[in-house]
């Protein structure tokens, strides 16, 4: 299976993780900064900025983008619980 | 004793010229969204204000209470009359009549915070229909022909929607929830009311408090209107001395115990059976204490009142939290403590847990759960240890401090682990 390594600047972090893997999932398990809310892209709670690696993230669902403009988010923000990893290098941190 | 009534049944309020209060009180409240004792009830204040285009009205009131609300605001206009609907805060309480007065006034144009939106649509559901609104921020106003509403936006005081509206002619400023207070007198000023100093405070420690950098910031940009009258959304209309209540909220929401200069603190909590987990504690505070520039505390919950502790937390950087395993939970003093920091904000605050179980050991990953719950950031696995710690299990719990006051401190080195090696 593919890898991707992500980075969680906050803590200092990178974690190997396979392709597919929604950001939340690595964020909780290694303690880092981006929490979550909902989990359902509904609420934002877990907007992040992509430092770098954007191109290697899933594009936002139609449901991502709604949410992410109605919280005014910056262009570089991606809600962790939706961005889905697809491979290569990701940096991330708390938005 | 006299005690002259400012509020009659199906009348409104003149504040000012064109100005009314068209709320309803509350006095048989007791508790308020299941959080709050009030003494004395609450009010919902609404208001209207008059231009010589229109009248605004400026946010509802709880369902309940509905029909005073139509009462005082058809004393003061028409329905065609109304051109604008603000809502500073979209709260069932503030907005429990917006349903029937969008049915009443379908012409009104709804004013909102940018954040609030998503709460309006789920919020106006019966109406069968997308509501119609205008999103504003700093620097929007609607011009109400002769006078103007400015609106600031104040969010997290206390949802992300919460905004501040601004009559400009008359320096009054329409504070939603800011400056309110669970309080019910029916000579609504603040001058002619009973004491409610104890409702204000009380109201900020419990709605406010958890959000106090945004109060802060709000802070910033309402002192500079110079406020002649502050009308909050619930309590007592603040015309006397109303930047004495802007200096309150200064004074609650600034730090009082830093630790001064770019020292970092870390709290250790822990609850000890036997005591096998107090002397992890003292191992991973030894170990914490090796990192420069960090301050290390060590605290026995076991017969200590959790509530002293808040105000603690509030000022750390990290906490670290140590329990053994009773029937496969965390115990009682521990929890106690991690249920009451909903008062204050521990986002992005770094935390550890650790303890000495006999069985099963579920405490550490519990406490675990509940730290990231609260948003904070656990960049290190809890240790768990069966029984007596060995030299080599409290050299783990020196290390573990260690590692979290490095993460505190900023000094912790970069890690690559494999998604797999994490639990």
């Amino acid at each position: 299976m593919p890898k991707a390594s992500v980075t969680f600047e906050d803590i200092g972090v990178t974690v190997t993780v396979p392709a597919g893997t929604r950001l939340i999932e690595v964020s909780e398990k290694v303690g880092a900064g981006i929490t979550y809310g909902c989990r359902e892209g509904e609420c934002g709670t877990c907007m992040m900025k992509i430092v770098a690696g954007s191109e290697n993230l899933a594009q936002p669902s139609v449901l991502e983008h709604q949410v992410l403009s109605d919280n005014l988010a910056p262009r570089a923000a991606r809600l962790a619980c939706q961005a889905q990893v697809l491979g290569g290098e990701i940096v991330v941190r708390p938005g | 004793m006299s005690h002259p009534s400012v509020v009659a049944p199906g009348r409104p309020v003149e504040l000012a010229e064109g100005v009314h209060w068209i709320g309803a009180l509350d006095p048989a409240m007791r508790r308020f969204d299941i959080i709050l004792n009030t003494a004395n009830g609450t009010s919902y204040n609404a208001y209207a204000v008059r231009g010589e285009r229109g009248v605004a009205v400026i946010d509802t009131v709880k369902i309940e209470f509905a029909d005073e609300f139509f009462a005082r605001l058809e004393c003061v206009c028409r329905y065609d009359e109304i051109r604008v609907i603000v809502l500073n805060h979209l709260e069932p309480d503030h907005s429990g009549a917006l349903p029937e007065l969008m049915r009443r006034a379908p012409n009104a144009e709804l004013v909102l915070s940018q954040r609030a939106p998503s709460i309006l649509k789920a919020l106006v559901r019966e109406l069968g229909t997308e509501p119609d609104y205008t999103p504003v921020g700093d620097g929007d106003f609607v011009d109400l022909g002769g006078r103007r509403l400015a609106f600031v936006n104040t969010p997290y005081l206390h949802w992300p929607d919460t905004q501040c509206t601004w009559l400009e002619d008359q320096a009054m400023l329409f504070s939603g929830d800011v400056f309110g207070c669970h309080f019910c007198d029916d000579r609504l000023w603040n001058d002619r009311v009973g004491d409610f100093r104890f409702s204000f405070d009380y109201y900020y420690q419990h709605i406010m408090r958890p959000f106090r950098s945004f109060v802060l910031e709000a802070l910033d940009k309402l002192e500079t209107l110079a406020p002649r009258v502050i009308l909050p959304a619930h309590g007592p209309l603040l015309r006397s001395r109303p930047r004495d209540y802007m200096a309150r909220y200064r004074r609650l929401a600034t730090p009082e115990l830093g630790s001064g200069g770019d020292e970092r603190t870390l709290l250790v909590f822990y609850v000890s059976a036997y005591g096998n987990t107090a002397r992890m504690a003292r191992a991973l505070a030894e170990g914490a204490e090796q990192v420069s520039r960090l301050r290390v505390s060590l605290y026995d919950l076991q017969m200590s009142d959790v509530g002293q502790f808040v105000d603690l937390i509030e000022e750390a950087d990290g906490l670290a939290f140590g329990s053994p395993t009773l029937n496969a939970d965390a115990v009682k003093p521990v929890w106690d403590l991690l249920s009451s920091l909903t008062l204050v904000s521990v986002k992005g605050k770094f935390g550890a847990a650790f303890g000495s179980y006999g069985w099963s050991g579920e405490a550490v990953g519990m406490i675990e759960d509940r730290m990231r719950g609260l948003k904070m950031r656990v960049p290190v696995k809890g240790l768990k240890v069966k029984l007596n710690p060995t030299e080599d299990d409290l050299e783990r719990c020196r290390a573990l401090g260690r590692e979290l006051g490095a993460h505190l401190t900023g000094t912790a080195k970069r890690r690559v682990v494999d998604i797999a090696e994490l639990a």
